[in-house]
């Protein structure tokens, strides 16, 4: 796994308190991980600040799983 | 009765005489209070009167970025997190439309609107986290009723209004509370230049017989602030002695 997957994962262990083993790459934020709409926002903060990409409201609406965060992140990252 | 001891407050505006009240009421029930205002000399004095769990943070926020790092500079010079906004600083710029200026009006909105809005988008990332808090703006009557020559401060405070509506929709699930306080008309340096005339007039149209004083605001604040309030959210609580029944 990647430096950015890692990353990312411990960010939603952090910040919806569920098990790390649950965070898998499919997992969508708010059918399996119990996120709700403001979680899903505040995830979305996290993210931009911990890898200073700036994540745009349409982007941010189309990340549902933790797979979709990472792909975006280390989309953003190589460009 | 309430009390707010252990609590962190800012409060903006803090050298006038409503926020001054609110200042002086939420530090006697405990709460360690961040005096916020443009004038630092009034701040000091104020500070000193009530002593200790006291700070004071100088900013002016006619300017964006001030408005933006004042939470932040709150809770350093606090050494706690912020647990109560009060976003009471204000200015008018009255006169007639057809006379006001675009200054007139994008100062009035700068402050009194734009600014409560980036102290609360400000506060509420810590407040979520938190899973607590309370953010209180003071508006006004005319936010409601409209008023001659206040095209400016009435939109803005009926503005305040809308705002605080969707900030409290977006909050609630978390625990925090978003709050106005709307004041009728009450006695302080801003009302003082009215001439005895009107006065007397607008005194006849108030049904408890009188202009209100800073502390019948101040005490609308201390209880949304407190943890009895905890149900109580969007919502506006008219302080205006009856002028106007909303």
């Amino acid at each position: 796994m990647s430096d950015i997957a890692d990353k990312v994962k411990k960010i939603v262990v952090e910040h919806l308190g569920v098990e790390e083993s649950k965070v898998t790459p499919d997992a969508s934020f708010i059918d399996d991980l119990g996120a709700d709409s403001l979680d899903t926002v505040e995830l979305v903060m996290a993210f931009e600040e911990a890898f200073s990409v700036e994540i745009p409201e349409d982007a941010a609406e189309k990340i549902a799983t933790v797979k979709d965060a990472i792909d975006y992140i280390e989309k953003q990252k190589a460009a | 009765m309430f009390s707010l001891s252990g609590k962190t407050a800012l409060v903006t505006g803090a050298s006038g005489g409503i926020g001054a009240a609110i200042a002086r009421q939420l530090h006697a029930l405990g709460a360690t209070v961040v005096l916020s205002g443009t004038r630092e000399a009034a701040l000091k004095e104020l500070a000193d009167s009530l002593g200790e769990r006291t700070h004071i943070a100088v900013a002016n926020l006619s300017e964006a970025s001030e408005a933006d790092g004042l939470v932040a500079k709150a809770e350093e010079v606090a050494g706690a997190p912020l647990d109560i906004l009060v976003n009471n600083a204000g200015l008018t710029r009255d006169t007639l439309a057809i006379r006001m200026k675009d200054s007139d009006w994008s100062q009035v909105m700068t402050v009194d609107l734009e600014s409560p809005f980036r102290l609360a988008r400000a506060a509420l990332k810590g407040m979520l986290r938190r899973r607590a808090g309370r953010i209180i703006s003071i508006a006004s009557v005319v936010g409601t009723t409209g008023n001659a020559g206040q095209a400016n401060y009435a939109a803005a405070k009926a503005g305040i209004v809308g705002m605080s509506k969707s900030l409290a929709q977006e909050a609630g699930p978390r625990g925090v509370t978003v709050n106005v306080v709307a004041p009728g008309f009450i006695e302080t340096p801003m009302t003082d230049v009215l001439s005895e005339g009107i006065r007397e007039k607008l005194v006849g149209s108030i049904p408890l017989g009188r202009m209100g004083n800073p502390d019948d605001v101040a005490a609308a604040v201390v209880y949304l602030a407190s943890d009895e309030a905890a149900w109580v959210t969007g919502t506006t609580l008219h302080v205006n002695g009856g002028m106007a029944m909303v």
